[in-house]
């Protein structure tokens, strides 16, 4: 205290005026720059977020008879092949291989399906034969609408492993 | 310009600081290649057009059509792979000299922070040039994010832009490319410089009084001179002779095989054939960055800072556990890829266990064996130990690359280098 005079001091309070303020601006500048930091996040990401949900887009493959059984055929601009089980079912699956990403691709001679990155393996079902892949090739729904076969391909279905349910039949 | 620059140096440093063997000028290196970048950066943005149905063809017209195109294009791809490697040494420089500790820590702090705004530098560079190398090397890359827990699907598509590479990919890429990563750098780097000088310059041993000071003009700025003068001329003559990769325009529908992730990721790559993603993407590199960061933390007695190796039983100790860290690490790989792999071997127990904490155990078994019966013998001080553990996991970091990049061929087999 500068002040020289001897009067009774004032009891000094916990927090100064002077702190107070201090604190407040601090917290204002945190809340702040949390705020901008938040704006531009939402900025880079919100216009870019292909998360909701594409419209249906189907695309025509062909009839159910071109198709042999235990047969697969490419769709390279649709991205998938279209695998017909021996059972019939048909089901149309992924060019990404669930390990990192890399096209498949299909050996006749092998019936299997194999990546060129790291060697998954896959059969006709999409069912994982070789790791280092660990889940079962991910797959667009089929229709059958008229005895033709049609994909939504703006449906991608992600599975651990091969069911039932995931096959169309005609 | 002249007195920026020499702002940036005291008046006058301790003659002893000028000895080569200090710091062997990486620090400055690593400064004068970020310029080169940003140099040569600028010139390839005169030409380069970030959209997936251009890039490529920019990159052609630049090759074929502009004078000296294919000459700066190379410099940049060299230069950015000198820089990592540099700033890496530089990195390495400074642990061995013990000079991170006190008020140089915040330095090492953000000297952390600046190697890995080089590395993504270099990583969102890679995809650029959009050709097949580039297109799967990237997306094999940005696929390891999606196994981290939780929000790695949502952090992959946010960062991608979408499913699967695309235009939006490409925008992200070339902002942070060429504006966000390389305005953080230049400020990082200007307040890394003004730091040294406030820690009282280089790390030196001892006490610094018994050598006289000398001006840093000319002294030090001569040397500094030469230095950058030899270091652009290895670089010029690196590019003279090696172009820069360029394969065929991407493709998504046919992968390369193999596909690597770049360089400085193969290690990670590498580590993902023998673990479970969340071990080798997440859980070992975490903890490898929480170790870094703490060293400076850790209380030690500083008697022996600035000595390089902290003495001569600590350079034994950094000898040893570096041929232990190679043996072990090549063991490990080879065990895995030839004699048994856990995955296979033990189909019914989920793979994070088989493939993940199953040889994590093993390892920790190698290295507790290693301590009890090696280091701890040694009565070891706790700034030795630290160093062991560092070199250990820099050992087997570089073990690692050097076999993903140079040893893995079709397939990602094992096969000699002129195979890959
Ligand atoms: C430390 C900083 C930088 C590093 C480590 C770096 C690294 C890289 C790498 C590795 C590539 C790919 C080269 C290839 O595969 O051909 C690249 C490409 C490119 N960079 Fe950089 N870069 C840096 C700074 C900059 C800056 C500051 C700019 C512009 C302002 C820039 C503009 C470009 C452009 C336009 C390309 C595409 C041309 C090409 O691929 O040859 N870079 N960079
Ligand atoms: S991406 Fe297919 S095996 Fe790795």
């Amino acid at each position: 205290m500068k002040s020289p005079q001897q009067h009774p001091e004032p009891p000094t309070p916990v927090i100064t005026r002077r702190d107070f303020f201090g604190l407040a601006w601090k917290g204002l500048g945190i809340l702040a720059a949390v705020e901008v930091l938040g704006m531009i996040i939402s900025f880079i990401f919100s216009g870019k977020n292909k998360n909701s949900a594409p419209p249906k887009q189907l695309l025509e493959a062909g009839p159910v008879d071109s198709f042999a059984k235990n047969s697969v055929c490419a769709f390279m601009g649709g991205r998938f092949y279209l695998a017909r089980q021996q059972d019939g079912g048909f089901i149309a699956l992924s060019l990404r291989c669930t390990h990192l990403g890399c096209s498949i691709n299909w050996e006749e001679n092998k019936k299997r399906f194999i990546c060129p990155c790291h060697s998954s393996a896959f059969d006709i079902s999409g069912e994982v034969l070789n790791p280092p892949a660990s889940r079962a090739l991910d797959y667009y729904p089929v229709l059958i609408e008229k005895g033709v076969v049609k994909v939504d391909i703006g449906t991608l279905k992600e599975r651990k492993t091969t069911g039932k349910d995931q096959f169309t039949y005609a | 310009m002249r007195t920026i620059f020499l702002h940036l140096h005291p008046q006058k440093v301790n003659a002893s600081a000028l000895r080569i063997n200090r710091t062997f000028g990486l620090g400055g290196m690593a400064a004068l290649l970020i310029a080169v970048q940003l140099l040569t950066g600028i010139l390839l943005r005169f030409y380069y057009i970030q959209n997936p149905a251009s890039a490529y063809d920019s990159i052609l017209f630049l090759k074929n059509n502009v004078l000296f195109g294919q000459f700066v294009r190379n410099i940049h791809y060299w230069s950015g792979v000198f820089l990592l490697m540099i700033a890496f040494l530089h990195f390495l420089r400074v642990f061995f000299t013990g000079a991170f500790r006190g008020s140089r820590r915040v330095n090492w702090w953000f000297g952390l922070v600046l190697l890995l705004l080089i590395v993504f530098a270099n990583f969102t560079g890679y995809l650029l040039p959009w050709d097949q190398l580039a297109y799967w090397a990237i997306t094999v890359s940005t696929n390891i994010i999606g196994y981290l827990p939780l929000a790695g699907d949502a952090l992959r598509t946010a960062i991608i832009g979408g499913r699967e590479l695309n235009g939006s990919t490409l925008q992200n890429f070339f902002n942070f490319h060429t504006a966000v990563l390389p305005l953080l750098m230049v400020v990082l780097v200007i307040y890394h410089f003004w730091r040294v000088r406030k820690s009282g310059g280089i790390m030196l041993p001892g006490t610094p009084d018994n050598s006289e000071m000398v001006p840093v003009m000319p002294y030090l700025v001569f040397r500094e001179f030469i230095a950058a003068l030899v270091l652009l001329a290895v670089l010029f003559a690196t590019s003279a002779l090696f172009n820069a990769p360029l394969l065929e325009k991407a493709n998504p529908v046919y992968s390369m095989n193999p596909t690597k992730a770049p360089w400085y990721f193969a290690g990670v790559q590498e580590l993902l054939m023998h673990f479970h993603p969340f071990f080798a993407a997440f859980v070992i590199p975490l903890l490898v960055m929480l170790f870094l960061i703490c060293i400076p933390l850790i209380k030690i007695d500083d008697t022996q800072e600035g000595h390089w190796f902290i003495s001569e039983r600590g350079r034994q100790t950094a000898k040893s556990t570096a041929v232990f860290a190679i043996a072990v690490t090549l063991a490990g790989i080879f065990f895995n890829a030839w004699v048994m792999n856990f995955e296979i071997m033990l189909p019914g127990v989920p793979a994070w266990i088989s493939n993940g904490i199953f040889p994590a155990v093993i390892l920790l078994v190698l290295m507790a064996a290693f301590f009890y019966f090696h280091l701890n013998r040694k009565m070891l001080t706790k700034a030795e130990l630290v160093q062991a553990a560092f070199v250990f996991i820099m050992m087997a970091f570089i073990v690692l690359t050097v076999v993903g990049v140079f040893f893995r061929g079709k397939d990602m087999e094992l096969v000699w280098p002129w195979n890959v």
